[in-house]
């Protein structure tokens, strides 16, 4: 039964946050609590329409987009207001919409210098616009538009209430980022120009692009635009080599801005890849794969070896950032319905984790005034809770099963094996052996720190200090989190089952050939076979030509 | 068969006991203990209730020994017939589905499972027993039991699992819960060294692990079409022919570095004597009885993977049956030189975990599961009687030739356990440790690995000597301890510091001088003994049971692994040897020590100090891996790394930034100068020169956003045009 709920859903999601914003705009800067209130309120109703969502989503059609809506927007370009979910978005706006809450909780008194409550949570509501927005956008220009709003209040919260290096770090940020964005916005530009989608023409529509899967593009041509878009979301991932903007806006960045930078903003890259990249231009990604793969192993060492080198607490968890989004990227390099829903497992898990790990990064300067490793130690004697809550995030971050971290780990190694899309199967067990020494590597650098921050004593000048340990407002901002953490390590199908048919249809399909893991005949994939035969065509076009 | 098929009962109360343990433990009567105890215990009655209902299943479809050998046979077949019944008991559920695939979990119960589930339920229930009094007053006690629950439950996970996937969870769980246990005492640095240590150790060999699990999934896709970890399923893809065997030999290579990294075997085996610093009733439960031999029950699970990889019916020599073999002998000359009680057993348990290891290698599999079910015993018997003499004869050391010595007048009960489970190790007629050990040498003949033959009788009589030193130190001569007449006071380490002020009060009282444990530390250890003193018995030659209950029932096209599996016939020749060899190494040992041979070689011999320099030094492998391989990555190859990272990649980036704003500035003054001016401003804030307006600096900025974007639509168009 379609209700007024249905075709209101995704715009109440994206655009609560939106409202929250401009309320908290008009009340005074003194009203603080009317301020704070305003700003949980609409992130408790925000996350109340992603509930909602969830609930009214049909989970035995996840590869179908849901709660799809289309106005005309910008008609001279034919760019639509366009948005829409399936198995691949929901699990990202259920992310976003529950850590934006929980960073507000967190916030609640621990605003950093210079304070402003009012400026902070408006930057964080229209965050959370851009983040939710990307996610649901199936039109390429609404992408690029949520894609970008996301950089401005994030700039602002690294820039404005940032440490110490905060002008280079916030700067350094954010024109890494825009000169991805602008490659990005070309190649969206020449998918527009080049493609020409049949009985429709040129379109932005992801749906229809990805139908089309590069018809009429000549193999160069995809490989450039595919560089282009490469160039956008590695850069957000971060992939190695375009990491360095990641390790000096996270030491910078205020907490939850790091919580949302590593949680959600480094997913977007990601997401690109799985929802745009892959769809849309499947045989430049067949080409690219063995590069983003290398790039992805060659993260995952450097990402560790980043770690172990790291003086200050925080700096190492965005080092192990690279790390682990590297093993996200290679499963999506792997062109495999099962390395993709791994990445996309490992997306959240990671968003969980590292998430976790910033919270309690932050608290940690908060209490000692420092995230020296070396000043740090015995937390577990001053603060054991809090002590034991970052015991459970480094097991939970070096892969442990049992918690969430593992599942995004595993699938993605195992994926390796036998990559999609006729990859060369030596190259990519190559990089299953150095994504698994890699596994070691991170358990080295966070049982390191583990053991720096938590075991042993105190040193003698924090023997007498006076710490609080887990306050009642992180424990509520913390406690979901750590059980989420439980949840989906016990059981990975809350997310797998969601993901699974919309990934083999819609990202992996043109990618199957009989050495990949097999799909399953009960598969339902509306309009498969129209993607199946276009991808031949190709194909056969592109031996040809 | 409601044991059977309710066996996932076994895993889940400990399990549950642990979340009840760490949510309610601090505010009940006895601190989580009475919980732990009891799920445990629970456990153990459901544990022997499936041990029971297993062997009345084995015994109704094997009849009478005569249609029991023809229903064997027809049961190969697969066709109805006695042996038919005999197969696994196997349940499972969904887990999750990925790429299509419904991936499960499951218990596979049969022979192997529910002896490792009785064993690791009985042991854990002892050591549970025994911590009341040996953890009292500990500053974690509750903790202590939560942890020991959830490695209960952990190990349990384990053993049930019917795929490789579910048991490699287990797996890695048990290494978590060593490594908080062996970090109990964390405040101590060589403590949480040593738990780093073992997990980042052990993690090396689960590279094999991750990767072997991965294959095993791959070997049953190439046989049946779809991909699963499913341990029947893979047991019986390993010798189909359209498998391959390159694939088979990578998975058991990949395996086999696992059970290296797990069961300590050379050359990752440095972690289990350092794994010492736990308390030591951990040391019992986890390095000794049960998760060290994690790695044999994987090689025994999917023992089909590693007789066709690495051709193990073929004879000669293989990588399992050497390590094996290489790891008895140097774990056992290593247990020469320690001084340390609980390292003597450590490195006993590593040549130990060696025989069961190299009886896989040489196909002998009951040996092999019959070995680790008796070693279970009297090594767990062993390390808790030297937990007995810290905590009651020698004020909590373990060091045998300051603190120990003469104690058996003192403690008499823990002298005669003690010797029980040294004479049981040693391989003494009629001892468990004689019937297991001698199968396994006298299968490494049988099966043509003549070789490890000599190797199993030479570490036998290794093991009689480095034991009798062990007994000797502690219990004979003189005691050495701070409380002798005319000893300096010895100030040694407490090992745990009570939090309980009352209770260490009455603790000092006791221990002003050597005294017999209470009842809580003696029962466990009395039991153990019987156990150490009568399990062997099961394969008694013509009896034979273990073999007939607890023999795996290996696919069809395995015929030829049931054959070597099949335990060669008693050899009185070699069991004689063997005593023989034993009590030559006891009489040896003792007269030295009793001062009836030359003393002081190895000061004397030059050749002889350097070899106990060599063995004193570990082989020199912690200096390689501590100092060379980790020092080497945490230092100079990550600082290297990182220097790269900001002064290379990094600048890149920074002279980009500079190289615009140079652009920026000719273009200025050069081509436009009345250009817009905040350009340059904007740009200078890029190197930090400037403070903190946000609204001058965003104007900056979105002039550089435009330069950018001009650049990059210029270049790219360029680019479009050129390829296309």
């Amino acid at each position: 039964m379609h209700t007024w709920f249905d075709s209101w859903a995704l715009t109440l999601v994206v655009f609560i946050p939106a409202i929250g914003a401009v309320i908290t705009m008009l009340i005074p800067r003194e009203e603080e609590e009317a301020i704070k209130w305003t700003a949980l309120l609409s992130t408790l109703a925000t996350l109340g329409a992603t509930i909602a969502t969830m609930a009214r989503f049909d989970y035995g059609k996840t590869s179908t987009l849901q709660f799809s809506v289309t106005k005309n927007w910008i008609d001279v370009i034919n760019s639509h207001y366009h948005v829409a979910v399936d198995g691949i978005s929901l699990p990202m706006i259920a992310l976003t919409s529950f850590i934006s809450l929980l960073c507000v909780v967190y916030s609640w008194n621990h605003f950093p210098e210079p304070h402003n409550p009012k400026a902070f949570l408006a930057l964080l509501l229209v965050l959370e616009v851009g983040l939710n927005g990307t996610f649901v956008a199936q039109d390429l220009i609404l992408f690029f538009v949520f894609f970008e709003i996301v950089l401005l209040p994030m700039f602002f919260m690294i820039g404005v209430w940032g440490g110490p290096n905060r002008e280079y770090a916030s700067i350094k940020f954010f024109l890494f980022t825009l000169f991805g964005s602008a490659l990005m916005l070309l190649s969206f530009l020449a998918l527009y120009f080049k493609v020409d989608v049949p009985g429709v023409g040129h379109t932005f529509d992801m749906v229809l692009l990805s139908h089309a899967a590069g018809a009429g593009l000549v193999h160069s041509t995809q490989l450039i635009i595919f560089g282009g878009m490469f160039v956008g979301f590695a850069i957000k991932v971060p992939m190695f080599p375009f990491h360095t903007w990641l390790p000096d806006a996270h030491t910078e960045a205020p907490t939850v801005g790091s919580v949302l930078l590593a949680s959600i903003m480094l997913k977007l890259g990601a997401y690109g890849f799985i929802r745009i990249a892959l769809p849309i231009l499947p045989e430049a990604a067949k080409s690219w794969a063995p590069w983003i793969g290398l790039l992805s192993v060659i993260g995952i060492i450097y990402g560790a070896l980043g770690c172990l080198a790291q003086k200050d607490m925080k700096r190492l968890i965005a080092f192990s950032s690279v790390a682990h989004m590297g093993f996200i990227m290679l499963g999506i390099a792997t062109l495999t319905t099962f390395g993709i829903n791994a990445a996309i497992f490992g997306m959240v898990a990671h968003g969980l984790i590292t998430g976790m790990l910033f919270f309690i990064a932050g608290s940690i300067q908060h209490n000692y005034g420092t995230r020296e490793l070396s000043r740090l130690g015995g937390l577990l004697k001053s603060a054991p809770k809090m002590g034991w809550i970052l015991g459970f995030c480094v097991m939970a971050s070096l892969g442990l099963p049992g918690l969430a971290g593992f599942w995004g780990e595993f699938p993605a190694v195992l994926s390796t094996f036998n990559p999609g899309g006729n990859l060369s199967q030596p190259l990519f067990r190559t990089y299953m052996v150095v994504a698994a020494i890699g596994t070691v590597l991170a358990a080295g650098y966070l049982l390191w720190m583990l053991q720096k921050v938590a075991f042993g004593v105190p040193k003698p000048e924090f023997a007498d200090a006076h710490l609080h340990d887990v306050s009642s407002f992180e424990w509520t901002a913390w406690v979901p989190i750590l059980l989420l953490i439980v949840a989906l390590g016990i059981f990975p199908n809350l997310i797998f089952r969601v993901t699974d048919d919309a990934v083999a249809c819609q990202t992996a399909a043109p990618f199957v050939s009989k050495t990949t893991t097999p799909v399953s005949p009960s598969l339902k994939c509306p309009g498969a076979p129209a993607t199946a035969q276009v991808t031949a065509k190709v194909t056969a076009d592109g031996s040809g030509g | 068969m409601f044991f059977l098929d309710k066996a996932w009962l076994i895993p889940l109360l400990p399990a549950l006991s642990f979340v009840v343990i760490l949510l309610f433990g601090k505010r009940m009567p006895r601190h989580g203990s009475e919980v732990g105890i009891f799920s445990v215990g629970a456990s153990f009655v459901l544990a022997c209730g499936a041990l029971i209902r297993w062997i009345m299943r084995v015994q109704d479809a094997k009849g009478g020994t005569a249609l029991g050998a023809l229903g064997r046979s027809i049961g190969h077949l697969g066709a109805e017939g006695g042996e038919a019944q005999v197969l696994p008991v196997l349940h499972h559920l969904t887990w999750f589905q990925n790429g299509g695939v419904r991936l499960t979990v499951g218990i596979q119960i049969d022979g192997l499972a529910v002896l490792v589930m009785f064993v690791v339920t009985l042991i854990s229930l002892l050591v549970h027993v025994y911590s009341l009094e040996y953890m009292r007053g500990d500053r974690r006690f509750t903790y202590f039991y939560a942890a020991l629950s959830l490695f209960t439950a952990s190990m349990l996970l384990l053993v049930v699992a019917d795929n490789t996937l579910q048991l490699l969870v287990g797996w890695e769980l048990v290494g978590m819960c060593s490594f908080m246990l062996i970090g109990h005492w964390w405040e101590e640095k060589p403590n949480s060294d040593a738990a780093v240590k073992a997990f980042l150790t052990t993690r090396t060999g689960d590279i094999g692990l991750l990767t072997g699990v991965i294959m095993t999934f791959f070997i049953v896709q190439r046989a049946t079409g779809v991909g699963s970890f499913n341990i029947v399923a893979l047991n019986s893809a390993a010798s189909n022919p359209k498998v391959g065997h390159t694939l088979v030999l990578w998975c058991a290579a990949a395996l086999l570095l696992a059970i290296v990294g797990k069961s300590g075997q050379f050359p990752l085996h440095t972690w289990l004597p350092d794994a010492m610093a736990g308390p030591t009733p951990v040391s019992a439960l986890i390095h000794a009885a049960t998760m060290v031999v994690a790695g044999v029950y994987l090689g025994a699970r999917v023992f089909p993977v590693f007789f066709n990889g690495f051709s193990i019916g073929a004879g000669g020599i293989n990588p399992m049956a050497a390590i094996g073999g290489i790891t008895v002998l140097i774990g056992a000359a290593l247990a020469f030189v320690q001084d340390d009680i609980k390292k003597v057993l450590a490195y006993s348990t590593i040549s130990q975990l060696g025989y069961m290891v190299m009886a896989l290698g040489v196909g002998a599999w009951t040996a092999a599961v019959f070995h680790l079910f008796t070693h279970a015993f009297f090594k767990a018997d062993l390390f808790l009687g030297a937990g007995s003499v810290s905590h009651s004869g020698s004020h909590h050391s373990f060091d045998m030739k300051t603190d120990m010595g003469g104690l058996r007048k003192y403690m008499p009960q823990t002298y005669k356990t003690f010797v029980i489970g040294t004479l049981a190790l040693s391989g003494v007629f009629p001892l468990a440790g004689f019937w297991s050990k001698d199968e396994i040498i006298a299968n490494a003949g049988h099966n043509d690995y003549k070789l490890f033959l000599v190797v199993g009788l030479v570490g036998a009589f290794m093991t009689a000597a480095y034991m009798a030193r062990c007994v000797y130190l502690t219990f004979h001569g003189e005691y050495r301890g701070a409380h002798a007449p005319h000893a300096i006071p010895h100030v040694d380490e407490a090992e745990h510091d009570p939090i309980d002020t009352e209770a260490s009060v009455e603790h000092d009282a006791e221990v002003h001088s050597p005294h017999e444990s209470n009842r809580l530390i003696t029962t466990p250890l009395w039991v153990l003994s019987f156990f150490a003193v009568f399990a062997g018995f099961l394969n008694f030659p013509h009896f034979d049971k273990f073999e007939k209950w607890f023999t795996p029932h290996f696919p069809p096209a395995f015929a030829d692994i049931s054959t070597l599996a099949n335990p060669a016939a008693f050899n009185v020749f070699l069991a004689i040897s063997s005593v023989a060899l034993a009590l030559v190494a006891f009489g040896t040992v003792w007269a030295y020590y009793e001062g009836k041979l030359p003393q002081g070689l190895s000061e004397r011999n030059a050749l002889a100090g350097k070899g106990k320099k060599f063995l004193v030094n570990k082989y020199y492998l912690d200096y390689l891996y501590e100092k060379v391989v980790v020092d080497g990555i945490k230092g100079p190859i990550a600082s290297g790394v990182y220097w790269f990272n900001q002064n290379v990649i990094d600048n890149v980036l920074n002279y980009t930034g500079k190289g615009a704003q140079a652009l920026g500035r000719f273009t200025y003054t050069v081509i436009d100068q009345k250009g817009v001016d905040g350009l340059v401003n904007g740009l200078g804030t890029l190197t930090g020169e400037s403070g903190s307006e946000v609204s001058k600096l965003q104007t900056g900025r979105l002039q550089f956003y435009a330069l950018m974007l001009v650049a990059a639509v210029v270049i790219f168009a360029g680019a479009l045009w050129i390829f296309t």
